[in-house]
């Protein structure tokens, strides 16, 4: 921070006008500051345009060659066989289906044990702060091969001691071939870093304890405050949480693939082996879904597009402005 | 929480929201802190009774032991384990880097749709792990992959199924995490700061020294250490690709579990998995005290 204390003004003394007289001169300022700075932007805007095209270019190469192998054979030319093969494939219905109902399981259970515990770390006890902390990024630790290992011991204690009490049902009904709830607890654990990170951002950007202290002021309950006021303002961030946790269980397959259950990321390996041309098609597919899906979901968690982007310096007091006005039109919003 | 508070400057207002609130905050806490007890500290507890205990099979008697963890720590399974730290310091590294500049250079463009664009396509790539992405790389840089074939890339050396070429594939998921978890950072990073700084007469290097990069370290160390824990987890990715060719933990682990299962095998997992808690645990313990102390900035 060395660079921003000393003497801010008084090196500048010449032509800029320090801070203190900023205000009668209002129109010259930008004038010397911008010419001061017009040919570093340019060469900042090359060297953007330049990372941002190599990036892109790493990133679109695999994807357009995987289009290209699943279409294009050396010798035949172009035909869409993996793809309409793919439809009618075995297990491909089912597999997603049970992929999405994982995710959709697994995002409302994180979220709900997420949000009441991150705001409460806000305005509780500071001691509860390191507690909820550490238990959501613990999880980090622990990679998902390390974790399933674990469950799997702990599912083995089932039928090996459990078996005369009634708590071995809640061990077969976890473990329902239809909806294996156990996946879902596991993705919680596993998701739980991202979705805390997510919530934790977005918290930080808005001052809760003000909030709800305003909101209660002007006659709301907790609870009122909380729903009407808290969460309008983290949308975008629970919609990240929404987004990172279901890309990670649309992908995941360690975890499925050890206890033997077979959503989408399992059964695009189970068909591997016969069809390559297909498993790429059908990666590439899985792809677009979630990207799809995400679109989706982005399109429904970030603000309406009449609500202003304010600056940045003044973001509380927007948010202190905006907040009740904000739930008030987004409820109008269709 | 005592009921009365003492503190004259906030007054009455306070003094009530104080009694109110106490209890409360701590109920609201408590479902999250029961669920990760059950559902993470249950396996996690079971993985190290198993690491470190031998069940006769005969009488049924329990009794500790350190065989299994002397044993993943031997031969081919400390290859392993060496293998998985390389590879992750690696492109957890080098995704970091590039992951700042990428960021950088989202943040600094005002186009909305590039953001937004970037930040979908982030949140897509980052969990592109696994096996569709195992299939990508092969369709593209395998041995009979479009681009290897295109620009002859075998006769240049190159081969995917190894550990370059894993370098390669990681970074594809690893640099859009760091993006994920770099951009609101940046986008923190006050623009009167760097006024501040011009106006102080700082270049932009001088800036990033002194100003950027001291109050993005925080971020950058717990990005970078999400990245070491997600190269150093990955399994699918690297089990499609390379099948044995390059020793990874995570490779040997899964081949315990699932593969023909020899007495007290199953307990070597157990044992490699703990090797792999401990040593995140020894990357999370120093991020973690760095991050508290100087998270202020961003705030």
């Amino acid at each position: 921070m060395a660079a921003m204390t000393p003497t801010a003004p008084g090196s500048e003394a010449g032509a800029t006008a320090g801070p203190a007289a900023q205000d009668p001169p209002d129109g010259h300022l930008p004038g010397p500051r911008r010419t001061r700075s017009r040919r570093p932007r340019a060469a900042l805007r090359v060297r953007r345009g330049l990372v941002l095209g190599l990036g892109a270019a790493y990133f679109l190469v695999p994807l357009v060659a995987s289009f290209v192998f699943t279409v294009h054979t050396p010798g035949q030319g172009v035909s869409f066989d993996a793809y309409t093969a793919l439809l009618s494939a075995d297990g491909f219905a089912e597999s997603l289906l049970l992929s999405l109902g994982l995710a959709a399981a697994t995002i409302t259970l994180a979220l709900l044990l997420a949000v009441p515990a991150l705001v409460a770390v806000r305005l509780g006890p500071p001691r509860l702060r390191p507690v909820v902390e550490v238990m959501c990024t613990l999880p980090l630790v622990v990679p998902p091969i390390a974790l399933v290992t674990g469950i799997s011991t702990v599912l083995r204690w089932g039928p090996d001691h459990l078996s005369r009490t009634p708590l071995y049902q809640t061990f077969l009904a976890v473990q329902n071939e239809d909806f294996p709830f156990v996946l879902v607890l596991a993705y919680t654990v596993m998701a739980l870093p991202f979705v805390y990170r997510s919530l934790d951002a977005g918290l930080r950007a808005i001052d809760v304890p003000t909030l709800v202290e305003a909101a209660r002021g002007c006659g709301a309950s907790v609870t009122y405050a909380l729903l009407r006021v808290i969460l309008p303002n983290l949308r975008s961030s629970l919609a990240g949480a929404g987004f990172l946790t279901l890309a990670l269980v649309l992908g995941e397959f360690t975890i499925a693939s050890i206890l033997g259950f077979r959503p989408f990321a399992v059964w695009i390996v189970s068909i591997s082996g016969a069809h390559a041309r297909m498993s790429v098609a059908v990666s590439l597919l899985s792809l677009v879904i979630t990207w799809l899906l995400l679109l989706v979901l982005s399109r429904a968690g970030t603000a309406p597009a009449g609500a202003p982007v304010a600056a940045r310096a003044d973001r509380p007091a927007r948010l202190l402005r905006g907040s009740s006005l904000a739930s008030r039109t987004t409820r109008k919003e269709p | 929480m005592s009921s009365a508070s003492p503190t004259p400057t906030t007054g009455t207002a306070g003094g009530t929201r104080r009694r109110r609130r106490g209890p409360r905050t701590w109920l609201a806490a408590l479902p999250l802190l029961g669920f990760t007890g059950l559902c993470f500290g249950l396996p996690l507890g079971a993985l190290l009774f198993g690491a470190v205990t031998r069940t006769d099979p005969d009488t049924g008697a329990t009794a500790l032991t350190g065989e299994h963890l002397s044993r993943s720590l031997q031969g081919p399974y400390l290859g392993s384990l060496v293998g998985s730290v390389q590879l992750s310091t690696l492109t957890a590294l080098l995704a970091t880097i590039l992951g700042v500049f990428f960021a950088q250079a989202v943040a600094t463009s005002r186009s909305r749709a590039l953001r937004d664009a970037v930040l979908t396509a982030s949140g897509v790539l980052a969990n592109f792990g696994g096996v569709p992405l195992a299939f990508a790389f092969i369709a593209t840089l395998g041995i009979s992959g479009v681009v290897t074939q295109l620009a002859d890339l075998t006769d240049l050396g190159w081969n995917l199924y190894s550990f370059g070429g894993l370098t390669v594939v990681y970074l594809y998921f690893l640099v859009p995490l760091m993006v994920l978890v770099i951009l609101p950072a940046i986008d923190g990073l006050r623009p009167q700061w760097r006024e501040a700084a011009e106006n102080a007469g700082a270049g932009g290097w001088q800036y990033w020294r002194h100003v950027g990069i001291p109050v993005l370290a925080p971020s950058l160390l717990g990005g970078f250490v999400l990245l070491f824990g997600s190269a150093f987890a990955a399994h699918a990715t690297a089990a499609a690709l390379v099948g044995g060719s390059v020793p990874l933990v995570t490779l040997k682990i899964a081949d315990a579990l699932s593969g023909n299962v020899l007495v007290g095998q199953e307990n070597v997992a157990l044992a490699l998995g703990l090797d792999m808690i401990l040593i995140a645990g020894l990357v999370m313990a120093v991020y973690l005290p760095l991050q508290r102390r100087s998270a202020r900035w961003l705030r």
